[in-house]
Order: C-alpha cells, then sequence, then structure tokens
C-alpha cells in the first residue's frame, strides 16, 4: 500500500519536544501527534477520553479518579500504566526539569511546593490506584480536564529519560503513546512522524507519514504551498482578505481563537499611573474597526474587552465605550483628554513600545496617528529587538505604551486574566487592585460553573472600568488547506491533531506520489 | 618553513581566542536574556535554568568554564534547543553551509571565468557591454530579491523545483532538488563579479608588453591565451576567493532564511535573536577558524601560481 502523507507547515524550530519543557506552538502541535494524554481533544476541540476511557470525581471536584485503558501501550509495544502518569507529572513539576508551565499543574495537591523545590516530588497528590487507576487530588478546584490535555501533562517514558537525558525526545530515542513516532529530525528544516502501530486506535489513524516543515517566515510558507510544497500552513501573513479568498477560496481557514492582541500600559509610574481620564482618552481615541480592517486584514475582530468571546461557558465583557459609534467615542476622548489635565498649552509626549514585526510597526503608526488627534498629544514610537523588549516590558522602568497580546493555554478566563493578579511575575503594567485580587482568589476556590464564570466576569470587568489594558482585537486562527483533506475543524485553541485528518479518495494519489 | 607554519598556526589560535572573548563578551553584554520570553517562567524554574547552565555565575567564571570546556572541544549545550548540543548543531548545519556555499562558489566559476574570458576578447562590442550589463544587474540585485524571483518562476509557476525547504534526513529521494535555487541565488552575485573580475584582469594582461613582444614572435592567439595569459589573469581572482568562499558559508543567512536551508548562517541568526550564547559562540568560532583555514590555503594556491612569491 502506498504511503500517504501530509505535510503541514509548523513555524519555527520547536525548541524541544521534551514534552514538559515544551512551550511554543510549534512543539504542541508536534506532541500532540507524539503523545496523549489521559484526556484528549477532538477535532473541533472538545475533550474526550484519551488514555483514561472514564472518570468521576468528588463533589467538591477536589478528587479525581480515572480508569485506564486496557490497551494504553507505548510506542514500542509495552503497557502503559497508571505509574507511569504517577512519574510524569511528579517530573512535569520537579525543579530540575524547568517544565515553563509547570505551573499549570500547580492546582494538584502539593504541586506548588514541590515546584518551589520545598516538598518532595514523591507528595505530590497523584496516586496509582492500581496499573489502571489513577487518582488525582488538588490543593483547590480546577479545569482539571483541560490541563490534562496539555503537552504538560502527558505520560513520558521514563526508562528512556533515564537512559538519554536530554536527548530522550531524538529519533529512535523518543517513546511516545500517541498516534505517530518521531522517525526523523532535521533541525531547522523539518520533522518526519510514522504512524504508531501500537497507537490505541491505529485503524483510524489515515496518514501514514506526517511531514512538519519548519517555516520561520509566513512569507515563506505561502509561497510553498502556492508551490504545493506543503498541506496545511500554519499561518498566513497579512494581507487583503478579499484577494486570499479570491485566490484559495474553500482551502483558506479563517476562525476565532482564542488570544487577545493589546497594548499594555505602565501603571506604576506617570503619566499613566493614577489618570484613569488619560488611559481612557487612549482608549477611546482607537478606531479598532479601522485597525482590523486595514491593517490586520484576516477577520480579527475588534476587542473591547481582555477574554475573547469565543471562550467556553463566559460571558466576555466588553468596555462600556463599545457602543458608543465612532464620532461619539472622538467627542468622549477629547473631553476625558482635557479632565486628565492635558491641551495644547499642557501637551503631553507618550511613547509606544513594540517588538520588531512589520505587524506590529503598522499598527503602532496608526494608533499613534488616531492619538495624535487629541490636542497637544505627541506620540513617539520605539521598536526593539525581542529580549529587550520583553525584558525592559517586564522591568517597567522606561515603558510607557507597550505592545502586549495573549494566547491561552487552555479554554478558560482564568488563563488570561492571571497575568493582572498584583504578584503575578506576567504582570508587565504592574496593576495593583485588591478587589480584582479577591475576585480571582475567590474563584479559584470554586468549581467549573455558573458562579465561578460569575466572579471571573466580574473581575475582568474591573479591569476594564480601570482601563488597565488597552484591548485592540482579538486574534484568529489562519490555515490554509489543501483541497481534498478533511476532518479539520475550526477551534478556539487552534489545535490539530494529525490523527483527524485523512483525505478523499480521489486525491490520494497526489498523495502517494509527493516525496 | 616549518618555523613559518608554526608561527602561523600561533597566530590563528590568538586570533581565535581574541575573537571568542570578544563575542562572549558581547554576547553577555547585550540586553535580554536567553530565558526571557512572552510567557516568562515561574521564578524557581528561571533560577534552575540559570543554575542549570552556570548562569549564576559571575561573569570571569563563566568564561573559564566555557574555554576549559572549549579545550575539550565542546562547544557547550544550546540554550534555545535543549535537547542537542552545539557540537551536535554545527555538525549539522555546517556540511548544509559548505555544500551550497561551495556549490555556488563553483557555479559562480564556471560560469563567471568563461564569461569574463569572452568578454575580455570581445573588448568594446556589443557582447561585451551585454555581458558586463547584465553582470553589473546580477550584482547589484540584493539576494533578498533575487531569492523570491527564483522561488516565484522555479517553484511557483513552473512547479520545477522546491519554494524551500531540505530533505527529511529520513532518506527521501531528490534531495538534490532542494539545493538548486539556494546555490542559484547564492551564485548570481558572484557569478556577476567574477566574470567582472576575471573581464578586467584578462584585458589587462592581454595589453601587457610581454604579451604583445610573444604575439610579435607570432604566436597563436589561442596559446597567447592559454598558455600566457590565463594564468596570470587568475591571479586576482585567486585572491577574491578566500573572503568570497567565507562569505557564501558563513554569510548567506538571507538566503538559508528565505530558503528555509538549515545551515549555520541561520543558527547564527536565531542564535543571535534568542540569546542563545553558546551556539553563537559556536557559530563564530567556527567561522573563524574557517576564515583562517581558508586563508591558509589559498596564500599556498597563490604560491603554487606565482613562483616569484616563493622568493
Amino acid at each position: 500500500m502506498s504511503e500517504r502523507t501530509l505535510t503541514r507547515g509548523n513555524g519555527p524550530e520547536p525548541a524541544t519536544l521534551d514534552a514538559h519543557r515544551c512551550q511554543e506552538v510549534a512543539c504542541g502541535n508536534i506532541l500532540r501527534d507524539l503523545y496523549e494524554g489521559l484526556v484528549t481533544e477532538t477535532a473541533d476541540g472538545t475533550l474526550i477520553p484519551g488514555v483514561a476511557k472514564s472518570w468521576s470525581h468528588s463533589l467538591d471536584e477536589r478528587v479525581w479518579q480515572f480508569e485506564l485503558r486496557d490497551d494504553a501501550r507505548w510506542s514500542n509495544g509495552e503497557p502503559l500504566t497508571a505509574q507511569d502518569f504517577v512519574a510524569s507529572l511528579q517530573r512535569a513539576l520537579t525543579p530540575q526539569t524547568a517544565a515553563p508551565l509547570a505551573q499549570l499543574l500547580s492546582p494538584i495537591a502539593h504541586g506548588a511546593e514541590i515546584m518551589r523545590g520545598i516538598a518532595e516530588p514523591a507528595t505530590l497528590g497523584v496516586i496509582a490506584l492500581d496499573a489502571h487507576r489513577l487518582e488525582i487530588r488538588l490543593d483547590r478546584p480546577a479545569p482539571l480536564l483541560d490541563l490534562l490535555a496539555l503537552p504538560i501533562a502527558f505520560p513520558v517514558y521514563m526508562p528512556a529519560v533515564a537512559r538519554y537525558g536530554a536527548q530522550h525526545a531524538r529519533p529512535g530515542n523518543l517513546v511516545g503513546n500517541g498516534a505517530y513516532i518521531l522517525s526523523a529530525w532535521t533541525p531547522q528544516a523539518s520533522l518526519s512522524l510514522q504512524k504508531n502501530p501500537h497507537f490505541r486506535d491505529a485503524d483510524s489513524v489515515h496518514f501514514s507519514r506526517i511531514n512538519y516543515i519548519v517555516t520561520e517566515d509566513a512569507v515563506s510558507e505561502l509561497k510553498r504551498f502556492r508551490a504545493g510544497d506543503i498541506d496545511l500552513t500554519e499561518t498566513l501573513p497579512p494581507q487583503s482578505l478579499s484577494a486570499l479568498r479570491a485566490e484559495f477560496g474553500d482551502t483558506l481557514h479563517i476562525d476565532p481563537y482564542l488570544g487577545s492582541f493589546y497594548f499594555g500600559f505602565n501603571l506604576t509610574r506617570a503619566p499613566l499611573q493614577n489618570n484613569l481620564a488619560l488611559r481612557e482618552a487612549l482608549a477611546l481615541s482607537i478606531d479598532r474597526d479601522i485597525l482590523t480592517r486595514y491593517i490586520t486584514c484576516l477577520g480579527e475582530q475588534p476587542a473591547y474587552g481582555l477574554v475573547p468571546p469565543s471562550l467556553r461557558d463566559y460571558q466576555a465583557q466588553s468596555m462600556t465605550s463599545s457602543t458608543l459609534t465612532a464620532a461619539q467615542r472622538e467627542s468622549l476622548a477629547q473631553q476625558r483628554f482635557a479632565e486628565a489635565g492635558y491641551s495644547k498649552a499642557q501637551p503631553l509626549s507618550i511613547e509606544i513600545r513594540y517588538n520588531t514585526s512589520t505587524l506590529h510597526r503598522k499598527l503602532a503608526l496608526a494608533v499613534a496617528a488616531m492619538w495624535r488627534k487629541l490636542p497637544g498629544l505627541h506620540v513617539t514610537l520605539r521598536n526593539q529587538e525581542w529580549k529587550v523588549f520583553v525584558q525592559e516590558r517586564r522591568q517597567r522602568a522606561i515603558t510607557q505604551v507597550f505592545r502586549a497580546g495573549w494566547i491561552a493555554d487552555y479554554n478558560d478566563a482564568l488563563s488570561f486574566l492571571d497575568g493582572f493578579v498584583s504578584d503575578n511575575a506576567l504582570n508587565n503594567s504592574g496593576y495593583h487592585d485588591a478587589e480584582f485580587d479577591a475576585f480571582l482568589s475567590a474563584a479559584r476556590q470554586l468549581p467549573i460553573g455558573p458562579q465561578r464564570s460569575a466572579l471571573l466576569q466580574q473581575a475582568e470587568a474591573k479591569l476594564l472600568r480601570d482601563q488597565a489594558l488597552l484591548p485592540i482585537y482579538f486574534y484568529t486562527s489562519k490555515h490554509l488547506l489543501r483541497s481534498g483533506i478533511t476532518g479539520f475543524a475550526a477551534n478556539p485553541l487552534d489545535h490539530h491533531a494529525s490523527r483527524w485528518l485523512s483525505e478523499d479518495a480521489s486525491t490520494q494519489t497526489r498523495s502517494a506520489a509527493t516525496p | 618553513m616549518m618555523r613559518k607554519l608554526l608561527l602561523r598556526l600561533c597566530g590563528a589560535a590568538l586570533t581565535l581566542w581574541l575573537l571568542v572573548t570578544l563575542c562572549f563578551v558581547l554576547l553577555h553584554a547585550a540586553p535580554g536574556g536567553p530565558f526571557d520570553a512572552e510567557k516568562s517562567a515561574p521564578p524557581e524554574v528561571v533560577a534552575h535554568l540559570a543554575a542549570l547552565y552556570h548562569l549564576d555565575q559571575p561573569l570571569w567564571r563563566q568564561y573559564l568554564d566555557y574555554l576549559a570546556q572549549l579545550s575539550h572541544g565542546d562547544l557547550g549545550p544550546s540554550f534555545q534547543y535543549p535537547d542537542f548540543s552545539v557540537n551536535e548543531l554545527v555538525a549539522q548545519g555546517l556540511p548544509i553551509s559548505c555544500l551550497t556555499g561551495g556549490l555556488a562558489l563553483l557555479l559562480a566559476l564556471l560560469v563567471g571565468v568563461p564569461l569574463g574570458t569572452i568578454a575580455a576578447l570581445r573588448h568594446q562590442h556589443m557582447s561585451d557591454r551585454l555581458l558586463m550589463a547584465i553582470a553589473s544587474i546580477s550584482q547589484a540585485l540584493p539576494k533578498f530579491v533575487i531569492a523570491p524571483l527564483l522561488i516565484l518562476l522555479f517553484a511557483v509557476k513552473l512547479h520545477w523545483l522546491p519554494a524551500g525547504g531540505w530533505a527529511s534526513g529520513d532518506g527521501s529521494s531528490g534531495n538534490w532538488r532542494y539545493v538548486v535555487l539556494p546555490v542559484i541565488a547564492l551564485a548570481l552575485p558572484n557569478l556577476a563579479y567574477c566574470a567582472r573580475l576575471m573581464r578586467a584582469s584578462l584585458i589587462e594582461v592581454l595589453q601587457s608588453d610581454y604579451l604583445r613582444a610573444a604575439r610579435s614572435r607570432g604566436f597563436g592567439e589561442a596559446r597567447l591565451l592559454f598558455v600566457h595569459a590565463f594564468k596570470p589573469a587568475l591571479l586576482p581572482l585567486i585572491g577574491w576567493l578566500s573572503p568570497a568562499l567565507i562569505a557564501v558559508v558563513t554569510g548567506s543567512a538571507v538566503v538559508e532564511q528565505i530558503f528555509g536551508t538549515p545551515g549555520i548562517g541561520r543558527y547564527f541568526v536565531q542564535g543571535a535573536l534568542n540569546r542563545d550564547y553558546t551556539l553563537v559562540l559556536g557559530v563564530v568560532l567556527v567561522a573563524g577558524a574557517m576564515v583562517i583555514a581558508v586563508n591558509v590555503l589559498v596564500d599556498g594556491f597563490r604560491l603554487w601560481l606565482d613562483p616569484r612569491q616563493r622568493e
């Protein structure tokens, strides 16, 4: 039988294929093919049983029991047991593993202490009741099923880790439990995966080989799609949506994505500190429809809040100004700017910092042009190389307004709101509000449900009332998918495991001929 | 002769040491660290990573540790790609850069020398002017213009060659197809320069007194060209070969980026952007060693071609 190959563009070189050290999209895409967690996702992002065939939990959702499949196997044929999950979750939280997203597992009992190095990994609240039953105890309620579908919760094959150390994720060394096995890795070029015959649902996996291509640059990736080298692109460069639609028709997939682009305010120093009127004037002066229609172009939705509307079981909040017309907003902006104490006679200089990127430059230029309509406001732009930008933004010493954005790790509003908690290391704006912190703290103590959502909504509303950030747009996921490939479905986290994809019989001849 | 060689080697070692030291200091002086990211890790994790890569040590200690490591031929672990050591990444990227760079230079010589020769022989004729006009345009066009044009024509329109990438390393056939466009993109400006240099040099030799004397003694034009003129006319080209080879092998980052070729130029760019200190130092060290080695080789070649320099 001929080999059915799918070639996927995958963005930059994945930093690692160690599931516990992965924190970017590039490695996450591949790891979802190489591994399967206790819980997994369908093509449209619905959580379904993975290695666990069923689960139950206590009333307060702090004790969870998982029943593992009897036929769960590692790719080397060995049985996959509950003890493998215990060892893997302990490894993920051990400081020596240096897992950047380990804090996502901190709700597990003693997880936070283990992460800080003040408790032994063996004390983690994950217990193998027998070979196929696993218990997870939580210190506080959390969206555990969402978390267990993430690479940080994937089982890694500990004998390979013990034997090969950092090299356990190489072709030949990597033992996974997913639909595919890593067969080749040429750094900065490509990775090849072969179908895993020991995967529990191997019969349903259509493509026998997946090639992940490193596509550092979206423009080059588009050219490679046009040339027929790539079946599925990771993204698209900004350009006219109508032109793209005309060229690509139904091969173009643009869908809502759980990501927000916003400008952050440095709230720890003048002029934005303690000046609500100024921040509001700046927010009111921006015409987001123009920005999304003429600059980002690819179906992005204007944002008046932080949490995207596509989030599950959550009522996204909006700034009160979202219902005003452009003229009303402009007029109110002038008024608030004057109230803030600025005018032609009392001018103000504001600097926008952004990291090197054509899109960021265009957005900053457009925002600056909109702000310059305020009398006496001078705007300067500062472009910085990425590492310098993130360092200075974190230090909050010299920034005023800075580019920011957030892509959710999992489908929960906490993923967005956490970054504004007073003592959070990711709080680049220095927002400090006891009421906001209290909302989040209270929400953390509640199981997933309407009460918890209400608290998170109140927290977001408070953040927006305080004009703590300047929302611009909600991201979209953008892909080109070769005609004839089926099984692709929009999902808010933009996760597309290759096992769900297949192709029409009529197009299989072409695939077989692809080198 | 042996003393000369030893002195040369000592000089090379000193140069490399200065290069590494300067690069080490500059890299660590640059703002931003290897673990700064949009979603920066918790402080405990960052502290552990810093300890793992000895970034928690004073700079002088890190420097001495690095030199000690280097003395064992170990370029250290990559900060950005923890699954690989820098030795492995360089070993993977260098042959690719050498292959594309070497082929590009070979193509430049194989096409540029005959074109330059034809232009010199047809000096002041229409064909000479046409060839030199084309050469000027090829030389003036930056690689970031040439490369996308090649992709557009040969990959997107004609579908003859892939638009970029590299063979997957799993033994797939047709690997040569990935080399063609990067080699042409790298070769074109060098080819043009090579043709111009050859033309100018050959014209000068052909107009020299000793060639005129030989011509007056009745030697045929073919003999004059291939026996008496060609060898001295190649000398400036030999002098150019060294920097050209180094430039195409180590300075091909733009072409590698556009075609997605996994050579060391790309590692250098990625390493610098990611503050992957060891990766950048490793690439600089290897590139520095190559510069020195190529210079020595070219000097030897020049001695072979020009007997006067041996005295």
